[in-house]
């Protein structure tokens, strides 16, 4: 399958071996992967901070981008979501009759990454091995925007020599919210210091998720507290073979 | 008031503002679009008898009541037995409560018209009941024959209700069918005793209300 | 009354008002300063939702109760004149009198003529927040007529001098120790025990005296059924039903968006409600009744419809489902911002999600600003809602009146944040700039990274998330160059292949001949 990659934004910048990982990942399941050069954002932040129209021209160049793809897998759930949950109204709102049939069009081809491999593809295992002790945070928009469920977990468990150590309380936000961690940081900090303090009871060596947004947040903390917990996107852990270099960093 | 009446024609005038709508619709466009609504939830249960009884008891009991079940003809030997058991001698009864439910060697007291402060000076009332509800654990009281008013079964601390098998449905809508025809009447949907969980979340038993019910359920 | 008058009194009522002004960040840090009120709202909303999600659990068609709560629930908002009205006659024809009040100043004036009217000194109350919403009992004080609380937390909030934190639990913020305080030293009682069967007999022994006294009561309302004139009221404690049957007379002070078509719609709220508020399959007490009944309960009913901000709602389309809430409060038990500061720090009658998005509404957008902003957008609230209020779009429907409003003005268009916002949309509208970007942002970081090779510090805006976390700085090489990189090394190959190819088939042809 040829499979068009939206790496979106933060990841291209901050989280390029979240990419990779997702390259490897596919590329070893015996799909095509391309990347199209003129992607740039989903335009989530803008929408959620309350710049809605600002947020427009940037929708409409993803729509653009992507509008004859196959298919677009994007290792983020809250920027899937994002376009779930609010393109059909961002193109009410640009008056925009084109852009909401295109979105139409496009929407029901674009998947989350375990999402793409559990659904779509209909595979659990891929082949990996991970010798280390994980717990998975789930994140907000995974669990009651797109309702991935299990999924993540389920390919988690699929990896070998891979110990998943389950996190308390994983249905609650980790306190990052896009803006809302500058915005609102006292309230933000103690949220994430009450996930943090899970993540660390759990004695897990790495803490995953399907969103690097959570990671970089809670690694932030963890940094801080100069553990030595790492953070590492789930295709970085599905990436990982035996004999295979980490893939972690 | 003109006060009054003023306020009332801008509150209204700015709802239909705001709804937009220059000529508001009519009735039969409301009532159709009320018709449209939404009602895929349960309204039937699905319980046999003896579940139900069954679901209705456990209910109870889990709201701290008292639960026994009884045979119909057994009604006023189980009172007697239950209110010496609970030492309860001068007991409030509504008008038109069947007299073949009162034992003797108590002191039945019709409490229709009294005050609070009469009401205050019972051990206990004893009634009848609408309507209950198994799944919730629920017992609908209106004003009226074996009820009496609301304040009867409110100020005394001691509630012993009598349900007849028939009067138990399973679920909340049919409970609220059975009460159609009686609307308006003063109703009160009580599940066990007085309760309140505003000190740390925990539960505790009567505050206001009467802090101690007995139900006899009869067959 | 002159509106110029009405308007005076609306702006004293304003300043009077018990709520003060900060912004949410600024209050709720002071709150998450106070462990103690973290402690104690932790605990309460969890033992709450613990509940909650066990007798929601119990109930396969809970989804479907959703739809049919939030369906009724729009549709009455969307014919919600007609309704009232239709309210109006009933509850007249029962024996009830409505008015109607705009504002808060109105409420007041007309509960303050009914109970002047009967000479009342003292009333009783029923937990309504709507009461707290036009500061009634500060009002009736000023006037001479105590009011005493008789909800067993309301009670608790006002014998403290306190503010309620929630509006299903409004002293979930204080523990035992401190109830036991305050009932101490109000009550005059000196041994009182610490256990909550023991505050609880306090309060009974102290408001019974109250119940058997006072004549007039005031209560709120949780439904308004149209089509019988009926008002229902869901309680735990009986002191409701106290208050509803006890005295002479009996004035409900309700907001208009609380009006349902029929009494059958009770049959979906009353199971929603209960499990969503407290986590019971059911309220110990529901009291429903129409006007006045003969020789049972009180002989004078009042039932006052207050707008107060509530209608211009209606006009947004987008967030008039905010008028659907029926107060249960389960959105506050489940937000991970109000686990963190509790209620005071919305600084408003309503916290939480609901408050976040109904205070700045009722206020046209005036007040409570920063309140759509005081959520991390998780939707636990949505999750949640028994009537489906979509809190998180609705929070960030808000945030764009905000911004908007902020971009009418010249201090707004030039502020850090609408700056920084242009311009990254301009940046992420087009690759080429971005890409740009991108190689600027990994140059000009190396200002603000530390030894240890993280970003400890921020400036500006940015320095909230370097109070407590690290940031990684961007790695040397974007995702996008890695791959442009990649692609060319793959083309030098397969053009080399092709050569290699070229030249063995050359070979092989010359080889021939």
């Amino acid at each position: 399958m040829l499979v068009s990659l939206f790496i979106t934004c933060y990841n291209d910048t901050l989280f390029p071996e979240t990419g990779k990982a997702v390259v490897r990942v596919l590329e070893r399941l015996g799909h095509t992967i391309e990347f199209r050069r003129e992607q740039t954002c989903c335009g989530q932040m803008h929408w959620n901070t309350g710049y809605l129209r600002e947020a427009i021209p940037i929708i409409r160049h993803f729509v653009n981008v992507y509008r004859d793809a196959e298919t677009v897998v994007a290792p983020s759930s809250s920027c899937v979501s994002m376009m779930r949950d609010h393109y059909r109204k961002a193109a009410e709102l640009a008056q925009d009759t084109k852009l909401a049939a295109e979105v139409e069009m496009l929407l029901p081809r674009v998947y989350e990454f375990t999402e793409f491999l559990v659904k779509k593809l209909g595979v659990e295992d891929v082949g990996a091995t991970f010798a280390h002790k994980v717990t998975y945070h789930t994140s907000c928009h995974s669990q009651r925007s797109l309702h991935l469920g299990d999924i993540p977990i389920r390919l988690l468990k699929r990896v070998r020599s891979l110990e998943l150590l389950p996190l308390e309380n994983p249905q609650e936000c980790c306190g990052f919210g896009g803006t809302f961690s500058i915005k609102n940081a006292d309230v933000s900090s103690a949220m994430l210091a009450d996930k943090v303090r899970t993540v660390l009871n759990t004695g897990a060596e790495v803490c995953t998720a399907v969103d690097n947004s959570c990671l970089m947040h809670i690694y932030g903390s963890l940094h801080r507290q100069r553990t030595f917990v790492r953070t590492a996107h789930i295709a970085e852990v599905l990436a990982c073979t035996a004999g295979g270099d980490g893939g972690v960093h | 008031m003109p006060e009054s009446i003023d306020a009332r024609t801008a509150i209204l005038s700015s709802i239909r503002t705001a709804l937009g709508a220059s000529s508001r619709p009519d009735t039969a466009t409301i009532d159709a679009s009320y018709s449209a609504l939404s009602r895929r939830y349960k309204r039937e249960g699905a319980l046999q008898s003896e579940a139900l009884l069954g679901l209705f008891t456990h209910r109870l009991i889990e709201y701290d009541a008292g639960v026994t079940r009884i045979a119909r003809g057994q009604i006023a030997v189980e009172v007697a037995r239950i209110l010496t058991e609970r030492k309860r001698m001068r007991i409030g009864i509504p008008g038109g409560l069947p007299s073949a439910w009162l034992p003797a060697g108590f002191d039945f007291q019709n409490a229709e018209h009294y005050s609070e402060h009469q009401l205050d000076e019972l051990d206990g009332v004893l009634t009848g009941c609408t309507v209950a509800c198994a799944e919730t654990g629920s017992i609908v009281l209106q004003t009226g024959a074996a009820q009496g008013q609301r304040i009867l079964t409110l100020v005394p601390d001691y509630h012993l209700c009598v349900v007849l098998a028939e009067q138990v449905v399973e679920t909340v809508p049919e409970c609220f069918a059975r009460l159609g025809s009686t609307a308006t009447l003063p109703t009160t949907i009580f599940s066990g005793p007085s309760a309140t969980a505003d000190i740390e979340m925990t539960r505790i038993k009567g505050v206001h209300g009467p802090r101690f019910l007995d139900v006899l359920l009869a067959m | 009354m002159h509106s110029g008058r009405r308007r005076r009194r609306a702006l004293t009522e304003k300043r009077e008002s018990p709520w003060s002004h900060r912004s949410f960040p600024e209050a709720a840090k002071e709150l998450l300063a106070d462990s103690q009120i973290r402690r104690n709202v932790r605990h309460a909303t969890n033992v709450i939702q613990a509940k909650r999600n066990r007798v929601v659990a119990e109930l396969e068609d809970w989804e479907q109760l959703r739809e049919a709560g939030a369906a009724i629930r729009a549709h009455a908002l969307e014919y919600l004149d007609n309704y009232l009205v239709q309210f109006e006659e009933n509850c007249t024809r029962a024996g009830g009198h409505v008015h109607w009040a705009r504002d808060a100043a109105e409420a007041n004036g007309i509960i303050l003529d009914l109970l002047r009217r009967h000479a009342a000194k003292e009333v009783i109350k029923i937990k309504t927040m709507t009461s707290e919403e036009i500061g009634l009992n500060r009002n009736l004080e000023a006037h001479g007529i105590h009011p005493h609380e008789t909800d067993l937390a309301e009670l608790i909030i006002q014998l403290g001098h306190d503010k309620p934190s929630h509006f299903v639990v409004p002293a979930l913020h204080k523990n035992r120790q401190q109830v036991r305080e305050i009932f101490q030293r109000e009550m005059n009682l000196p041994d009182l025990g610490e256990k909550p069967e023991d505050l609880a007999s306090a309060a009974r022994a102290y408001l019974r005296e109250k119940y058997l006294r006072i004549k007039v009561a005031i209560s709120g309302a949780n439904f308004l059924v149209a089509e019988n004139g009926a008002v229902c009221i869901v309680e735990s404690e009986g002191n409701g039903r106290m208050c509803l049957t006890l005295p002479d007379v009996l004035i409900s002070l309700v907001g208009i968006e609380k009006v349902i078509p029929r009494h059958r719609d009770l049959e979906v709220f009353l199971q929603t409600l209960p499990r969503s508020a407290t986590g019971e399959r059911m309220n110990p007490y529901n009291s429903i009744w129409s006007g006045v009944h003969a020789g049972d309960g009180p002989k004078e009913f009042h039932v006052v419809l207050l707008d107060n901000g509530r209608s211009p709602i209606l006009a947004d389309s987008e967030a008039r489902q905010t008028l659907q809430c029926i107060r249960c409060g389960a959105c506050l038990n489940a937000c991970p911002v109000y686990h963190q500061t509790g209620g005071h720090a919305y600084e408003s009658v309503y916290p939480g999600p609901i408050g976040a998005i109904l205070t700045p509404q009722l206020h046209q957008m005036q007040e409570g600003r920063t309140l759509p902003y005081a959520s991390s957008l998780c939707g636990a609230c949505y999750e949640v809602c028994p009537v489906k209020i979509n809190i998180p779009e609705v929070l960030i429907h808000l945030r764009s009146k905000v911004v908007q409003k902020d971009q009418k003005t010249i201090a707004g268009r030039l502020g850090l944040w609408n700056m920084g916002m242009q311009a990254a949309a301009f940046l992420l509208a087009d690759a080429d700039r971005f890409s740009m970007a991108q190689h600027l942002g990994q140059i000009g970081q190396k200002v603000v990274v530390s030894q240890n090779g993280f970003i400890e510090r921020l400036p500006l805006m940015l320095s909230g998330w370097t109070q407590t976390r690290d940031l990684r700085p961007l790695p040397a090489q974007s995702f996008r160059d890695w791959w442009a990189e990649r692609e060319k090394a793959k083309k030098n190959y397969a053009s080399h292949e092709t050569i290699k190819r070229n030249d063995t088939k050359e070979l092989g042809d010359a080889g021939k001949h």
